[in-house]
């Protein structure tokens, strides 16, 4: 059963997800979850692993698509589409839906292509110069602009896990989603470079409707205004950050808040 | 534990306790053991590279030094004054197509054992290779000025002759061999012409040309038609292919294509693509597409590989920009697997160059003199062209047979380099 907080409803959703449910061949990875995203605030998904919070992150932009032995059931709305209806293409939804994932992977190409390949691909930028500026306009806005600046032409691998975490946050943004989903973004990365992730989180959360993965507490505390307490394929607690750690309803949400597991 | 002093003296700790496990005696033979099992690997590791390096180097070492020889020829030197010649001529009756034989029927072949004779004496004019005249015709067609003046030919020797200069043959051979090169007319010299004709039927007159080319054209065939194949069926198969039973089983199948004998391939040549083209017996074409078959698997299974062993992250992150599935595969996929294919391409050529046993079957192996002009024109290829040479009576051809190797095995090494260039030059870290 879930427990959700008053006034989580919204009518303003950006994503709003009914009864889905995951199946990986014929065990069912997550359990009948619905939830309303809000465009307006960072939302955290945290849990102890394996508790679906990535497969159900997974679920947004339809990257279970690409793993065979997964069915998604149920219904899921961007703006009030049905992203697994026929007027929805998928191509289209993740350029809507953008993912930053878990391990940073940027492409093998220079910083200014790993930018570039989305608005090219989608030909939002038909010019060179359209191109530089969305190139600039992105890697600032990741706050790397200062750093790459005058290394545009290297390549996007050779520079520092952070920064390529950042890259890989700034090639998202550069075909100007509507929703970015972070899967677990910093946690291959060191300290210092988790921090600049969530000060980035910080700044593009108003702009970017955001969706976080963590297994870091502390860092849902920090980054996000509505968490969402997944365990065992189930959405156990959803409601503003500061209730679900300081006045949880749910026992086993307080007992994980509290580290008696996970 | 410390130990307390009393008066000064010492006194020490009460008896130390039991050693930990692994600071006993046996621990430390055991540690000796592994460090020399270690050592011991490394050496019989260092052995076998020894070895196999100095196998590659005796092989290589005695083909050159047997090649050399190859590469050289005995020939008679013979001075022409054209004036005195008695063929007519001029500059666009010798540019003519047909000028060659307008020279033989005018009798320049007679002319040159004539001039032979003169200078060399009967028996060593005899000696003359019965083509020699052909080079005189070659200087002639080329340069028609020379006409008015002088020029010293060095015509090939018969294979008696050139064997008697080896020190094998007659009594009476031997001797004219010795006379004539103390005289400084008759020696071994550099046939550059060695790498511009083809086979005939002396060993003095053979030339490689035609069976390299055959080779280069046959090679073209088989990479035009394996690797688009190849690489296109590795895509297909690892990216698009349900995975089922019938997946499995065309899998299956290419894996066994790969190990098929190729004598078998020789036979579905001669059996399907020799009688849908009769008339293109012995083509590079038909050789080609012969072992384009062979090749293909190789091709497929390599570029599988290859395609496996792109990361899921590049993949996934180019899905998630909302790249379609055959923008993932030509911008992401393919650039980053291209080296391991085009390994997978070399090895499978390099095995289609070495091939004779299909090519036999699909009449290859006939004598070609004159080099192909296209795919659909008779040829012969390296490999084939060694078989046929080793297979000769006459003593000449053991040496063009070592240089025939060395012309495919250069032939190799280029086309190993180009594809080590290739890889380099596409290959990307991640």
């Amino acid at each position: 059963m879930t427990v959700i907080h008053p006034n989580m409803a919204d009518e303003t959703a950006k994503i709003r997800a009914r009864d889905v449910c995951v199946f990986y061949g014929e065990k069912k990875a997550i359990d009948n979850v619905s939830i309303d995203i809000s465009p307006n605030y960072v939302t955290a998904f945290i849990g102890p692993s394996g508790c679906g919070k990535s497969t159900f992150l997974r679920c947004f932009n339809r990257m279970n698509d690409t793993i065979g032995a997964a069915k998604v059931t149920g219904l899921i709305e961007l703006d009030g589409e049905d992203i697994h209806g026929n007027r929805m293409d998928v191509v289209q939804l993740r350029a809507r839906v953008g993912m930053v994932f878990q391990k940073p992977n940027p492409f093998p190409k220079s910083i200014y292509e790993n930018i570039a390949y989305g608005p090219k691909i989608h030909g939002l930028a038909e010019k060179k110069a359209d191109l530089d500026v969305v190139v600039e306009r992105s890697l600032t806005r990741a706050g790397l602009w200062d750093e790459v600046k005058d290394r545009l032409e290297d390549s996007g691998t050779a520079l520092s896990g952070g920064q390529q975490q950042r890259l890989c946050i700034a090639r998202a943004i550069a075909v100007d989603p509507e929703v970015i989903l972070m899967d677990e973004p910093a946690s291959a990365l060191d300290p210092i470079a988790t921090a600049k992730i969530e000060e980035l989180i910080d700044d593009l959360s108003g702009r970017y409707a955001i969706v976080i993965v963590t297994h870091s507490m502390q860092q849902a505390a920090r980054v996000s205004q509505r968490t969402a307490f997944f365990h065992l394929g189930k959405m156990v607690e959803y409601g503003p950050t500061s209730e679900i750690f300081t006045n949880p309803i749910e026992e086993r949400t307080k007992d994980y808040i509290t580290g008696r597991y996970g | 534990m410390s130990s307390i002093p009393v008066g000064d003296t010492i006194v020490p700790a009460a008896a130390a306790q039991p050693l930990g496990p692994t600071r006993t005696d046996a621990f430390e033979k055991r540690l000796a053991k592994r460090y020399r099992d270690e050592r011991n690997f490394r050496l019989l590791g260092l052995g076998a590279v020894t070895f196999s390096v100095a196998v590659l180097v005796f092989l290589l070492g005695n083909m050159l030094i047997n090649g050399i020889g190859g590469f050289q020829r005995a020939e008679l030197e013979v001075n022409i004054d054209f004036a005195a010649l008695g063929v007519e001529g001029d500059a666009t009756s010798l540019s003519a197509p047909t000028a060659v034989q307008t020279l033989e029927m005018q009798g320049l072949p007679d002319a040159v054992t004539a001039i032979a004779e003169e200078q060399l004496g009967k028996d060593a004019a005899a000696q003359i290779s019965p083509e020699g005249w052909r080079d005189v015709a070659a200087a002639l067609t080329s340069d028609p000025s020379l006409l008015t003046s002088k020029k010293v030919f060095h015509i090939a020797a018969s294979s008696e002759l050139a064997s008697a200069l080896q020190g094998e043959g007659s009594p009476e051979m031997l001797a004219l061999a010795k006379k004539l090169s103390d005289q400084g007319k008759l020696a071994r010299n550099w046939d550059w012409g060695f790498l511009s004709r083809s086979d005939a039927t002396s060993p003095q007159a053979v030339g490689i040309w035609g069976a390299l080319k055959g080779s280069m054209l046959t090679m073209l065939v088989t990479l035009v038609l394996a690797f688009p194949v190849g690489v296109l069926s590795a895509l297909y198969l690892e990216e698009y292919a349900p995975r089922g039973r019938w997946t499995d089983i065309i899998e299956v199948s290419i894996s066994n294509l790969a190990a098929v004998p190729s004598i078998i391939f020789g036979l579905l040549g001669l059996s399907i693509f020799l009688a849908a083209f009769p008339d293109l017996r012995s083509a590079p074409l038909i050789g080609g597409m012969t072992l384009a078959l062979m090749t293909m698997p190789v091709i497929v299974i390599t570029g599988r590989n290859a395609i496996k062993a792109v990361p899921p992250s590049i993949r996934d992150g180019a899905l998630a920009i909302g790249a379609s599935p055959v923008q993932v595969v030509f911008h992401h996929v393919l650039p980053l697997a291209l080296p391991g294919m085009l390994t997978g391409t070399i090895i499978g050529m390099a095995r289609a160059l070495g091939e004779t046993a299909p090519l036999l079957l699909i009449g290859m192996r006939a004598f070609v003199a004159t080099p192909p002009d296209g795919f659909t024109s008779p040829a012969t290829v390296l490999p084939m062209q060694i078989f046929l040479w080793s297979d000769e009576v006459d003593r000449g051809f053991v040496e063009r047979t070592s240089a025939a190797i060395i012309v495919l095995l250069v032939f190799l090494l280029a086309m190993n380099g180009l594809a080590i260039y290739l890889r380099n030059k596409f290959e990307k870290r991640w």
